[in-house]
């Protein structure tokens, strides 16, 4: 049977205006706002307001010279609309951090309802972080879990509080001289999240953190940092969201993770900026021996995404998992994938990448799978699934791989698929709209990622999907 | 004739990107009744059953097909299954990441939204039925929560076809082919579904190219296809006759004119 194109309903992922849930926005109620564009100025406000040693204010220093120097990606999706000095780089929505939600104010507080967080926290969250602009505007950790030690705060209090771990650690995985964003990143940083967990202990339930942009114009540098002592684990989950605007904003977050001897994490991201942010993103995490490091990375929402979360296995038998999801949708760009280093014996990795891309949307993969020489036993499986809803979207795959060592097993798979005829036609036969069928059929394709989830978060994705194709029929 | 025909094919001619493959197919089901159709390789059996879902890429070029009264050649698939309509697939596709629960779930939610008696899916009922049903086909309950049709062997994809039909409870099924690549017990569980549906309220066309599957599912009918047309019907001696003298002398037998290919 020969694949005659089959009129597929209207799919919305999310991302369009007339669609985004997320896109109202309060008025800019800020405490202190940095003047549009970077420079040293900037980069001493922010590190003044936060009190900061000076060991941090020179770090930032440097960061800020490093951006300067460092030349945009010559790679990737084009940034050249991007514009600097168009930005606010810092703004600080409220004085003070609350530990309750009655201590945020009512504006801010009704953001964070609207996107259902206090409820979630009640519901089945160890700790919230919820972040508002520049500033974590609330942070709250169960008793329980401090009691056994876990620090789960926003950066800055880290910086005040546990100078000894956040110097130890702070820079070492993702260092400013990485890439210009991390350079960027590392100079004016802002709220993000710190988390360590001592050893042998478990927090059973997620942590979460919630990002929201309200600002036009806004750049958000949220930095976090996880150390998970030896054997501990810990399951760490960001959502974002933000205004509908005709100007553009910037989110460039660095997250590093470090996994000690034994210990497991686990960092799952839902990514729903709305259409108008780019989102540069640097995600590197470090596995010791018999570590693990998983990474899951729902990219759904924002204008262009750039993001590879990395796991560097450095100890015998440590394991690194990268699940990547991306959506794009009308006028989107998602370049992800993930890159898994292995620098030790016996370490192994799964990368697992699934895209649709729709409306003229692009989706590439974009991976890297590193062996450093003379090593022993290693395995490797990379899988790579586009689907592609229509001919006007597109997707690319771009994997590298670097193998120095002999004893390697690796394994590569990527595949191309577009919803088929013969798919559609047999859901059909059995009672399914044709809508219906496209979506059980979508569906399935990102169920590997959906079941990795917890599950408020499955029929959260589930939901947010299915909602936006069944407001696009008829 | 006292039944009331329930499913007729009147002249049916149809093709696929301008080329002919149904040229002139009358075909009429009494209810209740079980039909097969028989015929060699390339004669039109399967075209004949993916026109009457509706399957898409097929172009019908004059004729009717008439379901409950209804002509249903305007109707979309989903439609036709609401109206009772099933097809056992000769070669049902996979679906990725749906497991079987779900999908049946959603089919009979469907079915039931779409037979529009206001009807509300038992999810206790449903699950005791499809225990059942995967029961009787000889499948073990762990298919349920399996990717629908993905890594099942021919025989396990076959049985499952007859589950759904088990479960959907259509009044009129096509099996396109089932029997083929079946062995003999595979081919007896399968029959057994066939047989459990039989009754005043079911009819069925069984597409067949070998008698084997008649000696457990015995039809009211046998009807023989050739060339885009049923050249032949007759009762059931009709396919153990087909199955001595084989399609080769089928043409001389039936005494056919055959029409010149474009």
């Amino acid at each position: 049977m020969k694949d005659k194109a089959i009129t597929l309903p209207d799919i919305d992922l999310g991302t369009s205006p007339d669609k985004y849930k997320y896109g109202f926005r309060q008025p800019e109620r800020s405490v202190f706002k940095a003047k549009k564009g970077l420079n040293r100025e900037v980069v001493m406000q922010i590190s003044d307001h936060k009190n900061e040693p000076d060991w941090m204010r020179r770090f930032r220093l440097k960061a800020l010279e490093i951006f300067y120097q460092k030349p945009m990606p010559n790679w990737g999706p084009d940034l050249s609309a991007l514009n600097f000095d168009d930005i606010y780089y810092y703004i600080k929505p409220v004085e003070k951090q609350g530990r309750s939600w009655e201590e945020v104010p009512e504006e801010i507080k009704d953001t964070f309802d609207k996107l259902g967080i206090p409820e979630a926290e009640r519901k089945f969250l160890a700790g919230v972080g919820a972040q508002y602009d520049s500033e974590v505007v609330y942070h709250n950790i169960r008793e329980e879990l401090k009691k056994k030690g876990v620090i789960f705060v926003d950066p800055e209090t880290a910086v005040q509080e546990y100078p000894d771990l956040v110097r130890e650690y702070f820079g070492t995985i993702v260092p400013p001289a990485d890439n210009k964003f991390a350079a960027l990143n590392s100079a004016v940083w802002s709220g993000g999240s710190f988390i360590y967990v001592p050893p042998g202990v478990q927090v059973d339930i997620p942590l979460q953190a919630y990002f929201r942009i309200n600002a036009r114009n806004m750049g958000q540098f949220e930095r976090t940092l996880i150390i998970a002592d030896e054997g501990s684990f810990v399951h760490y989950v960001e959502g974002c969201t933000a205004p509908i605007y005709t100007t553009d904003s910037l989110h460039s977050a660095v997250v590093e993770i470090i996994a000690k001897k034994g210990a497991r994490v686990r960092y799952t991201t839902i990514q729903n900026w709305s259409g108008n942010v780019y989102n540069l993103v640097t995600k590197r995490a470090v596995a010791h021996e018999e570590a693990t490091v998983e990474w899951v990375d729902g990219n759904i929402g924002s204008k262009i995404t750039m993001k590879y979360p990395a796991v560097y296995l450095l100890g015998r038998k440590a394991h690194g998992e990268i699940l990547s999801v991306a959506f794009a949708g009308k006028g989107q760009i998602q370049d992800t994938g993930g890159k898994v280093v292995h620098v030790a014996d016996d370490t192994s990795s799964l990368i697992t990448s699934k895209s649709i891309s729709k409306d003229g949307g692009q989706a590439s993969y974009r991976g890297l799978l590193k062996v450093y020489p003379h090593l022993k036993n290693i395995k490797s499986h990379v899988v790579c699934d586009a689907l592609i809803m229509d001919e006007a979207s597109r997707t690319d795959t771009y994997p590298y791989i670097e193998i120095e060592s002999d004893d390697v097993s690796i394994e590569h798979e990527a595949r191309v698929s577009k919803i088929s005829e013969e798919q559609v036609f047999y859901l059909m036969s059995r009672g399914l709209s044709e809508s219906e069928a496209a979506m059980m059929i979508v569906n399935g394709f990102i169920e590997p990622l959906v079941k990795q989830l917890p599950m408020e978060y499955a029929v959260e994705l589930n939901r947010l999907i299915e909602l936006e194709m069944e407001g696009s029929v008829g | 004739m006292s039944k009331k025909p329930e499913f007729v094919i009147e002249d049916l001619h149809a093709g696929i990107e301008g080329r002919p493959i149904l040229r002139g197919v009358n075909l009429r089901v009494n209810v209740g009744e079980v039909h097969a159709l028989m015929g060699p390789n390339g004669s039109g059996k399967s075209t004949l059953a993916n026109i009457i879902l509706g399957h898409p890429a097929y172009e019908v070029t004059r004729g009717r097909i008439l379901f409950k009264g209804q002509d249903i050649l305007e109707l979309g698939a989903d439609e036709r299954a609401h109206l009772g309509l099933f097809l056992a697939f000769q070669y049902p596709v996979e679906i990725p990441g749906v497991t079987v629960a779900k999908f049946l779930k959603r089919a009979l939610e469907s079915r039931i939204a779409g037979g529009g008696n206001g009807e509300k899916l038992s999810v206790p009922k449903f699950i005791k039925e499809l225990k059942e049903s995967m029961k009787l086909m000889g499948l073990d309950e762990q298919f349920v929560n399996r990717y629908l049709n993905e890594g099942f062997s021919g025989g396990e994809k076959k049985r499952m076809e007859i589950v759904q039909m088990l479960m959907l409870k259509p009044e009129f099924a096509i099996l396109d082919e089932t029997d083929s690549g079946l062995d003999i017990d595979a081919l007896k569980i399968v029959a057994q579904g066939v047989n459990r549906m039989r009754g005043p309220n079911f009819g069925a066309l069984i597409i067949t190219h070998y008698q084997r599957i008649l000696n457990y599912i015995q039809p009211d009918k046998v009807h023989i296809m050739y060339e885009g047309r049923i050249v032949a019907s007759g009762g059931p001696e009709l396919s153990e006759e087909l199955e001595k003298y084989g399609y080769e002398n089928i043409r001389e037998k039936f005494g056919i004119e055959t029409q010149v290919s474009a």
